[in-house]
């Protein structure tokens, strides 16, 4: 297999963008990544896009073939992924294997959704596709409800509180503050969390990630070929994938996602560092309980652990191990498809130096994990500075 | 000989009081609720309609007497408030029983009536042989319009009776029908409300066939009033049926066990046959029950039972009236008029 | 599931499910699960199949209430969700009604009864099917 390198990478403003469709923010990010990568166009070969729910979002099917279109990339092949909320994470995964295969050379990773097209009602609908839709949203329940079951157990088995909770995103609007492309901008309190509208007990409003519209798109390339656009090449040491049921109910337990467990196994082992080894991480917080249980299945910190480290300030921009550093999905804002990209742009830029007031020092390693649904997809990449 | 082998009811858990509704309506004195004799009735949850109330005291039925449901080869759902207008209650019944598939079904419809009806079919196929078991239930969750009298009485409720010729712990010694034609009450299609003929509901309607029936069963069967240990009748409210009792000659104490409307309101198809599962809930082998029913339009139906021994050994098998009445979450209208959903009416 | 047209036979198909808690049992492994499935994940092809009425029976094992409901629900909201463990072992998501909130716990017995889960408006289908009621 050949070694691959992120070296180009762009995202559009996330947040609720009333003046632009889909095909106009997907375009904007692949055309300012192949910019950040100083290529022309003519030396990609291949696109992959994540989105998951173009159908029920904007009546659009058949995206990839758009979005090739609309980058003025015809004839290269387009081919689709979709993964639930981890479909960018796994676009990413499918041109990493396009590369490292050697079938293509340059490949154009996309994430993208838009969501605000439709009513909130209609989004959440369409989100709970995710899921088990005739035995788990069929019977009332909704996302964070799926997430408030396992808040629940983790309280429960473990003494979380709502509080350590609240400061999940607390910790993800300061650090969005500092990220002129997140959806907030605002800084909150722990009180703000604490008082806002209860949406699945236990979980509230500032518990749950926004409906936000947005993309993002990574330039993939050979490493012994990375020189040739960028002066620091970021390379994917590893790149790992597991999945789970698709009904939450049948887990055995409800308070780790084993797809995570299993798929940071073998990426630790794939780019044989350990949990220590790495300096910033953007997890898949689309409740602030997933950040925590993304704590504790990514071996950061012991299983009922989680909680803890978060009150402990341990995860925050000049913790230990600074996590969503861009905001997370809760700060940042979780336009669906293009979350897992948008991760990799953000570790990319930690590891070239460039996130500016949120730049974590130093950073060498990095990390995404991105989730689908309720954990039945779970991808997880390894990247490395490699000047 | 024919008769009833296992019963079973549902109702719901939720319950307003007469002197909730009556404040909204400015009937401060409370001179509709002494009317009535009605303290409070039942009200369905949001996520019961008379199919769902008609499964959850099916059930209860089968757990009371332990049949395999396979052997029950009709179910006929007597009910004015069937969920659809046109397709049947009874293969919902059916299907969640786990009946299906060699059975007949249909829906009945005759006001308040059509649940006893709907036990007379099963008689007859039993009798002659055409099925082993049949499942006759009355079921309703019935509506009043806003401010009406019948807000004060339209309760919801099921009772469900599984009616053979053996292993029966009450035996149907005969019944016996009065019917004509009188329009005392009805509902057009795709009207949400009933109408009614305000105080023509009562003689000409009621009393009329409720006593008429009564006594033709007597006369048919060579009964006194005196010979019965119990009376159930159609509970429009509180005191029609006292009144009835007294009409007949029967003692208003035989009466008492089975007059339900007082607690959970005019349960229209379910009425009388709540009744009379409340009779059989405390009833010893031996006695001997009227239940006459009614239904406007206008018919009743009257029949006679007699408790068996074997009663004894199925009691307790099952939730019995007194539970379900004494589970209960009140109300205020606000959440009333959410719960029935006749904000729209306003 | 809006479209009277989409959900008919999806949910027609589910009917020995939603209303009798029918699910399988593995001969081979003696696994049991709920809902139906025709092949053993654990044995595959070595699998046999075979369907399974469950008592109806349970308890909590995780539970929440909802404030912010789906489309169709607006009218029951806030209402209660659980993962119910039911007695034979397996697993499902339903919804906990005539019940106080206050009495749903982790641990809870609950016990099946018989609701409308949804409704395709006021034209459509009526969607039936199992919910649970804390035991009294």
């Amino acid at each position: 297999m050949r070694r691959v390198a992120i070296v180009g990478a762009a995202m559009t403003k996330f947040g609720e963008e009333w003046e632009r469709g889909f095909r106009d923010m997907i375009a904007e990010a692949g055309v300012k990544a192949i910019d950040d990568a100083n290529m022309s166009g003519k030396e990609i070969d291949a696109i992959y896009g994540g989105t998951m729910a173009a159908g029920r979002l904007i009546g659009q099917e058949h995206i990839t073939a758009l979005i090739a279109d609309y980058m003025g990339l015809n004839p290269i092949p387009a081919t689709r992924v979709e993964a639930a909320c981890a479909s960018g994470g796994v676009a990413l995964r499918t041109g990493y294997l396009a590369v490292a295969s050697g079938l293509h050379s340059n490949v154009v990773v996309g994430g993208v959704e838009k969501m605000t097209d439709v009513p909130v009602g209609e989004a959440a609908v369409a989100l709970g596709g995710a899921g088990d839709q005739e035995w788990e949203l069929f019977m009332g329940a909704t996302f964070p409800a799926l997430y408030a079951f396992m808040a629940r157990r983790h309280m429960h088995e473990f003494g979380t509180t709502e509080e350590q909770m609240a400061m999940v995103a607390v910790k993800n609007h300061a650090n969005a503050s500092k990220n002129p492309y997140a959806h907030f901008q605002n800084q909150i309190t722990l009180r703000d969390v604490m008082k806002s509208k209860k949406v699945a007990d236990p979980l509230k409003l500032y518990d749950c990630s926004p409906i936000t519209d947005g993309a993002a798109a990574i330039i993939l390339a050979p490493l012994d070929k990375a020189r040739e656009y960028t002066d620091v090449p970021v390379e994917i040491v590893a790149s790992s994938q597991a999945s789970d049921t698709l009904a939450l109910h049948h887990r055995k337990s409800l308070t780790t996602l084993n797809a995570t467990v299993v798929a940071a196994r073998n990426a630790y082992g794939m780019a044989k560092v350990k949990p220590n080894d790495i300096d910033v991480c953007e997890v898949h917080d689309c409740f602030t309980i997933a950040e925590i249980i993304a704590y504790e299945d990514l071996g950061f910190f012991k299983k009922g652990k989680g909680g803890k480290a978060i009150e402990d300030g341990e995860t925050a921009l000049d913790g230990r191990i600074p996590i969503n550093t861009s905001g997370g999905l809760k700060g940042c804002g979780h336009p669906v498809g293009a979350t897992g990209v948008k991760q990799a742009v953000e570790i990319t830029w930690q590891l070239r130096g460039e996130a500016k007031e949120r730049q974590v020092k130093g950073a060498e390693i990095g990390m995404t994990h991105n989730v689908g649904g309720s954990g039945a997809t779970c991808v997880i990449h390894i990247m490395k500075r490699a000047d | 000989m024919v008769g009833i082998v296992g019963y079973g009811v549902h109702i719901p858990r939720y319950r307003i009081k007469s002197e909730e509704i009556a404040r909204i309506w400015g009937d401060e004195g409370g001179g509709v609720k002494d009317g009535l004799g009605i303290m409070e009735k039942s009200v369905p949850g949001m996520d019961e309609d008379a199919a769902t109330m008609a499964v959850e005291a099916s059930r209860n039925a089968v757990r009371y007497c332990n049949i395999n449901p396979k052997r029950i080869n009709a179910i006929f759902v007597g009910s004015e408030s069937h969920p659809y207008a046109v397709k049947p209650t009874a293969t919902i019944v059916a299907e969640a029983v786990g009946a299906t598939p060699h059975l007949t079904a249909a829906d009945m419809q005759f006001a308040c009536k059509a649940g006893t009806t709907a036990i007379q079919c099963c008689m007859g196929m039993c009798t002659s042989g055409m099925i082993e078991y049949g499942l006759g239930i009355g079921t309703d969750v019935s509506q009043g319009r806003p401010g009406d009298a019948l807000e004060y009485s339209a309760g919801a409720g099921s009772a469900a009776f599984i009616i053979g010729n053996d292993g029966v712990v009450a035996e149907i010694d005969g019944t016996y029908s009065y019917t004509t034609d009188t329009p005392d009450f009805w509902r057009r299609p795709g009207m949400d409300f009933p109408s009614h003929g305000g105080r023509f509901t009562g003689e000409p309607a009621y009393f009329k066939h409720t006593v008429n029936a009564s006594k033709g069963l007597m006369e048919k069967l060579g009964l006194k009033p005196s010979d019965f240990d119990y009376a159930v009748f159609h509970q429009p409210n509180g005191k029609f049926p006292i009144q009835v009792a007294k009409m007949l000659k029967i003692e208003v104490g035989k009466v008492k066990q089975g007059l339900l409307a007082p607690l959970i309101g005019n349960t229209y198809s379910a009425a009388s046959l709540i009744g009379l599962a409340s009779v059989l809930d405390v009833a010893k082998p031996g006695n001997r029950i009227l239940v006459t029913s009614f239904g406007s339009g206008a018919g009743s139906d009257s029949f006679c039972i007699t408790v068996t021994d074997r009663i004894l050994e199925r009691r307790g098998k099952n939730r019995n009236v007194i539970q379900y009445i004494g589970d209960k979450e009140y109300l205020d209208y606000g959440m009333y008029v959410k719960q029935r959903r006749t904000l729209k009416t306003l | 599931m809006s479209s009277v047209t989409m959900g008919l036979p999806m949910t027609w198909r589910r009917i020995p499910e939603r209303y009798g808690l029918i699910g399988s049992e593995c001969e081979s492994c003696k696994t049991k699960y709920f809902p139906v499935r025709k092949i053993c994940p654990k044995c595959r092809r070595r699998g046999k199949m075979r369907d399974l009425k469950f008592c109806g029976r349970g308890k909590v094992y995780s539970y929440t209430v909802i404030h912010s409901p789906p489309s169709g629900f607006e009218l029951e909201t806030p209402y209660t969700m659980a993962i119910v463990e039911l007695e034979e072992g397996p697993r499902l998501t339903a919804q906990i009604v005539d019940s106080d909130i206050t009495d749903v716990k982790i641990g809870t017995l609950v016990q099946m009864v018989f609701r409308k889960i949804q409704e395709d408006g006021k034209e459509g289908l009526i969607h039936y099917g199992f919910k649970f009621s804390v035991v009294k």
